[in-house]
């Protein structure tokens, strides 16, 4: 009950937290039993072969999906996130695989879509310059805010995804596949905008085919396979054993022994 | 925001180098030039096909294009031209009403009954016809919601439906005549603008434009934006100010302009400020380009469709008491034969896309003067209406292939 306080900052705080979340689309279960926490000012990597349940996690976060029973809890309070707007006014602010862009609008208006300032005499100029703050933070390529976001590169759309989702200030970050079509520079860009929202307090999860990135930004890796919590690793976890637990090629004793060790340091860190 | 940023620091929205900026007056044109090229038309199409229509007509027949004969066309196209706004917004979130012009019979039959068979005031009976048409609006919302049906469908249930209404309160003597001489009537066959008020009026937009630009372009450039030339802004009003006023003076020549037609030019400046300039009118363009990413922006989508169905049909009502206003009569033939695909037609001649997400309500204004004029030149041309019906279906194919070739256009040049 100390929320009234804003204490975001401080770092440790659990922010959310997954109890046994189970996800059935008839007869298939894409998620069983997951639990996952986030924690003010964490980076936590969410990685998984394809079908793992990367995807339908984030979506029910996001209240795209409801989950077929478990529990939210955000911040120690249980929630329910029935649709999308319920998980914006939350906090939880998303970035989709898909981007989830309207192609026949401009940038601008896709970046402010649906928290318009002045929603009676719309304030373009005011949307405009907050929107090239917006960009200029990302080191966004992007040549026009008033080209519909239809004439852009798959790597400007997923930039103006990204920026769209800082437009509110939320306290978690959800990151479907954020470096998947960006370059080189718009990669290391993103990476140090994790980093910069990371130390703002905020939680982060992200989600990556991308070994190095996860890496390069992540606190913990938590990994799923088929739709089941299969280990929880640190950064200094060797590729081998990501990618087993990853692939289910190793998963013998060795691997379960370490992800063990991995949870009851992790339950350590929580309770200090 | 330090000072010591030198003076020639760029422009926020500039930086980019691979951006052609067009400047001034010449800039204006080169842009638009180039916007038609990659296929997005906007209201080009239908400005060419206008004047070819009036040349040809003209030519055949030199009254179509005499002052009497246009105040006529204007009184006519207000009426189905306010049926037309309705289309354009269920156009935008990429649905349709087929039902406008049975709600705009049974709202005229419903205004004949209230007022003239039970005595209600005129002001209360609109109101009330009104009220009804929003309902059935809001039926075809709760249908669409909460059971998934298609739009097409639901709407054309209520063409049969609602008909049915219409015939079964008209009862058995099937038509009512509107009083000669009730200010409503005269409202929609006599009333025109005294000459000072319409060339006030028709003054109006130029100071709006000239007013809102200039300060567009000061705030702009506060804000370190680049902004359009003041020369490009006072070019383009004074040329509107004079087409308008010079309109204004060719219809005063005659009758004058109409109460109607203004009442219909209102809703459309009212609806175009709406749609482009309100949260509102944005959510209406999300939802009708892509449904799925304006629900996980956090819109409200089910209401925004709500509202699309609603104000369509509300329009379908209004026009519908337009038409009566206009005839003197509710009759039982009032919104069936051609209302129902005049207004569409007219919306999308205007180039609102079919396919959602894309639109105007100037549309409503242009496509519904094109429409009226092919019927009102070859009335007097002393055509059948069955050449009138083929020529008018004829002129909405070509619209319709405009608009596919030119989305199409749009996709391979990456404006969709």
């Amino acid at each position: 009950m100390t929320d009234s306080s804003s204490d975001s900052a401080a770092t440790g705080e659990l922010l959310l937290s997954l109890r046994g979340i189970c996800k059935n689309f008839g007869a298939v279960s894409a998620l069983t039993d997951i639990d996952l926490d986030v924690h003010a000012g964490e980076v936590v990597a969410l990685v998984g072969d394809n079908g793992a349940g990367k995807s339908t996690l984030v979506k029910i976060l996001s209240g795209v999906h409801r989950p077929t029973s478990g529990t939210i809890q955000v911040r120690g309070q249980e929630v329910s996130l029935p649709n999308p707007s319920a998980s914006l006014a939350i906090g939880i602010a998303t970035v989709f695989q898909d981007l989830a862009l309207c192609e026949n609008l401009d940038v601008v208006a896709n970046i402010f879509l649906g928290k318009e300032l002045n929603p009676l005499q719309l304030d373009e100029v005011g949307m405009e310059i907050r929107s090239w703050k917006l960009l200029n933070e990302l080191s966004a390529r992007i040549p026009s805010v008033r080209e519909a976001v239809a004439s852009l590169s798959g790597g400007q759309r997923q930039t103006v995804a990204i920026a769209r989702s800082l437009l509110l200030d939320p306290r978690i970050i959800l990151l479907d596949e954020p470096t998947a079509a960006l370059g080189v520079a718009q990669t290391a860009e993103v990476l140090n905008l994790i980093e910069r929202v990371r130390d703002r307090g905020l939680g982060v999860v992200m989600i990556s085919h991308n070994m190095e990135d996860v890496r390069a930004v992540a606190d913990r890796i938590v990994v799923l396979r088929l739709g089941k919590n299969n280990g929880v690793f640190y950064p200094d976890a060797s590729n081998a054993e990501l990618v087993g637990a990853i692939t289910g090629a190793s998963d013998n004793s060795v691997s379960r022994r370490a992800g063990r060790k991995a949870e009851a340091n992790l339950t350590g860190d929580a309770q200090p | 925001m330090s000072n010591n940023v030198d003076k020639q620091q760029q422009l926020l929205d500039r930086a980019d180098v691979r951006v052609k900026h067009e400047a001034g007056i010449g800039g204006a044109i080169s842009a638009f030039l180039d916007r038609v090229r990659s296929g997005d038309l906007g209201a080009l199409p239908v400005v060419v096909g206008l004047v070819v229509i009036w040349t040809v007509f003209t030519t055949l027949n030199p009254i179509f294009l005499s002052s009497t004969n246009l105040v006529n066309l204007l009184f006519d196209s207000s009426t189905v031209g306010v049926i037309a706004l309705g289309v354009v917004l269920m156009l935008m979130v990429g649905e349709i009403d087929l039902s406008i012009g049975s709600v705009s019979g049974f709202a005229s039959a419903l205004l004949g009954v209230l007022w003239v068979n039970h005595g209600w005031p005129v002001p209360l009976a609109i109101l009330g016809a009104l009220a009804v048409g929003g309902l059935i609006g809001y039926i075809y919302a709760q249908l669409y919601n909460r059971f998934g049906m298609p739009s097409f469908v639901a709407t054309l249930a209520g063409l049969l439906a609602v008909l049915g209404l219409q015939l079964y309160i008209l009862g058995g003597t099937g038509s009512i005549n509107l009083p000669y001489g009730s200010p409503l009537v005269n409202f929609g066959q006599l009333l025109t603008m005294p000459q000072p008020i319409a060339y006030g009026l028709a003054a109006l937009p130029g100071i709006a434009m000239l007013v809102t630009g200039y300060r567009t372009s000061a705030r702009r450039r506060e804000a370190g934006l680049s902004s359009k030339s003041l020369g490009g802004v006072l070019f383009f009003a004074v040329v509107v100010t004079l087409g308008l006023e010079l309109a204004v003076a060719y219809l005063n020549t005659s009758r004058g302009v109409p109460w109607m037609f203004a009442l219909f030019v209102l809703l459309v400046v009212g609806m175009n400020y709406a749609l482009t300039r309100t949260q509102w009118g944005r959510s209406m363009t999300a939802v009708g380009g892509n449904r799925e990413a304006a629900r996980r922006a956090g819109i409200n989508v089910k209401a925004i469709y709500t509202s699309a169905f609603v104000f369509c049909a509300m329009f379908a009502a209004l026009g519908g008491m337009l038409a009566a206003a206009r005839l003197a009569s509710a009759s039982q033939q009032a919104g069936t034969g051609d209302v129902n695909l005049n207004a569409i037609a007219a919306a999308v001649i205007g180039g609102t896309s079919l396919f959602g997400g894309r639109g105007s309500a100037y549309s409503a204004l242009l496509g519904i003067i094109v429409i009226q004029s092919i019927a009102n030149g070859l009335t007097l041309l002393d055509l059948s209406s069955s050449l009138r019906y083929m020529i008018t279906g004829g002129v909405l194919a070509v619209a319709v292939i405009v608009d596919s070739l030119a989305r199409r256009s749009r996709v391979m040049h990456g404006r969709a």
